[in-house]
């Protein structure tokens, strides 16, 4: 992998990473964490230039969705869940 | 279950010493210091989710392709004369595709219904009338869904005969006794590929096979398994397939039926109107919810293996957190031939409805959503020869993509705590512990 595209794949990591952090609904963003940190680890041996642009491509057009739907979240947002108020009352 | 001890066989002094012993002080201590925590106390939030049979949320990125045919592109996708007809038209096809290419089929095989109970509803009377007049004989087993079973109740009203098989007691139908079942005069066997109360996985292709052997239409109602579980109807010889939207992460009030062209399966339609979907289904296809469909069944296909270890992992947490904690612990059905998302466990001398109304805080049933309502034990249970105490006391974990280890921790301690304080209240506990047999007790009749 060149440089240029490491440094992309990076900031492209850490830009799912937060906007996945911004989705209220506690299930959903718990899954896209997980989900593009596995996604991330599963594709870290990629050596065919083809495959990882395709990847870098899918990446990018999941980045949207994931802000698309943080707002949608964030303007239909509920309590939240039992688990997450027992958290947030221990601190 | 206090109330069936309305008089106690007297030969058993034992049993009076252990209801004495509820009301001693000594007991009480142990109760509010071992577990402190209040049965009446309000939680803060809102439930967890914990019932995936029932219905799955929506995910965000089928929600994401559904939101521009809600609000954009609303054209009738059978509206032949206009781009807002093709553009709609030209989505439902993708949609199909897509759910066609989950299952190995053919897109033309897929056809759009407002669910499973539709879809089924098709298969069994679709098939049933339509060769109705030389064979008027269906098979089905016990514990299938209700849908499945009221339809064939209905062709039964209609003079056919219907052979409703027994399951074995891990839940998985006898082969050698559907073979057995079969006759020239069946034209359908209809058996679901996992069970939603108790996740028991059928064997699919066993039964496809034998079914092919015998000349006789396979009918399998998939669905709590489409989208969780590998399933080809060529591989499996499936000629008939209900699939629904809203148990894989789609729309509610969509899902489809898969019929075989070659060879040609052929229904009596039980919807009149336009001939829309071939004619089988007539109606306007909504296009927002097949779209929707189209696109769980993607994102299933693409993320199967990835969903199912996470489901077995959580399953295998969930187990093994509440058996190393509490003893008494039954597992309905078949605990290998199973779909590990479904977790239906009964937990002996506790009632059912007291521990799912303890456990408010997460949403849980104690069967299928359909038959929640009443207090009868389940069928499926049942069918399977679990004793009724045991059938009230049986309790679902339904588990999913986007179920996350802390709701596991959390809903197995909350359950292992009720669990144990409703036996230190129960009289049928107490005599278990001092070594009393339940079974030999003859309490009276009432």
């Amino acid at each position: 992998m060149s440089t240029t595209s490491k440094v992309q794949v990076i900031n492209l990591y850490r830009s799912l990473i937060r906007e996945s952090k911004k989705i209220p609904a506690y299930n959903f963003r718990n899954y896209a964490v997980r989900k593009i940190r596995d996604t991330f680890k599963e594709n870290k041996g990629l050596t065919d230039p083809n495959r990882i642009s395709q990847q870098i491509a899918e990446a990018q057009k999941n980045l949207e969705v994931i802000k698309r739907q943080a707002l949608i979240g964030q303007m239909y947002s509920t309590d939240k869940l039992v688990i997450e108020t027992i958290r947030t009352n221990k601190r | 279950m206090f109330r069936y001890i309305t008089k106690i066989n007297p030969s058993i002094p034992k049993c009076l010493q252990g209801i004495n012993k509820i009301v001693s002080p000594k007991n009480e201590r142990s109760l509010s210091t071992e577990s402190r925590f209040n049965i009446k106390e309000d939680f803060d939030g809102r439930p967890l989710y914990l019932d995936a049979q029932a219905t799955t949320p929506l995910d965000p990125r089928v929600l994401d392709t559904m939101l521009p045919y809600l609000t954009s592109y609303y054209g009738n996708p059978h509206s032949r004369t206009h781009a807002y007809g093709w553009e709609s038209e030209a989505a439902v096809e993708k949609g199909r595709e897509q759910i066609a290419n989950l299952i190995g089929a053919d897109p033309k095989e897929i056809i759009f219904t407002s669910g499973a109970t539709e879809s089924n509803n098709i298969a069994v009377k679709g098939v049933g009338r339509f060769y109705g007049a030389k064979k008027k004989h269906v098979i089905t087993t016990q514990t299938e869904h209700k849908c499945v079973l009221d339809s064939c109740r209905a062709l039964e009203g209609e003079g056919y005969r219907i052979t409703y098989l027994p399951v074995q007691t891990n839940g998985v139908v006898c082969l050698e006794e559907l073979e057995k079942a079969i006759t020239p005069e069946t034209s359908l066997v209809s058996i679901m590929a996992v069970n939603n109360e108790i996740g028991v996985k059928q064997p699919i292709s066993d039964i496809g096979a034998l079914c092919k052997k015998h000349k006789v239409f396979f009918h399998t109602d998939a669905a709590q398994a489409v989208g969780k579980i590998p399933l080809n109807v060529n591989e499996m010889n499936i000629d008939l397939m209900s699939i629904s939207g809203h148990k894989l992460y789609g729309p509610k009030g969509v899902g489809a039926i898969y019929i075989r062209r070659r060879p040609r399966v052929r229904v009596e339609a039980i919807q009149s109107g336009g001939g829309q979907e071939r004619g089988i289904r007539s109606g306007t296809v909504p296009t927002p919810l097949a779209v929707g469909m189209g696109a769980a069944c993607e994102i299933a296909d693409r993320d199967m293996k990835y969903d199912h270890q996470w489901v077995e992992k959580l399953s295998k947490r969930l187990i093994e957190n509440i058996t190393s904690k509490v003893t008494h612990v039954i597992r309905n059905g078949d605990p290998i031939e199973t779909y590990p998302g479904c977790v239906n466990l009964s937990f002996a001398y506790v009632e059912g409805e007291s521990l799912l109304m303890a456990l408010k805080d997460i949403a849980l049933s104690s069967g299928s959503a359909c038959t929640s309502a009443s207090l009868e034990p389940s069928y499926v249970l049942r069918a399977i020869g679990t004793d009724e105490d045991l059938a009230h006391s049986s309790i679902r974990f339904g588990l999913g993509r986007f179920t996350t280890i802390e709701e596991v921790d959390y809903t197995s301690k909350k359950c292992v705590q009720h669990v144990t304080r409703l036996r230190e209240m129960s009289p049928l506990w107490e005599m278990v512990q001092e070594g009393v047999d339940i079974k030999t007790i003859q309490w009276s009749q009432h």
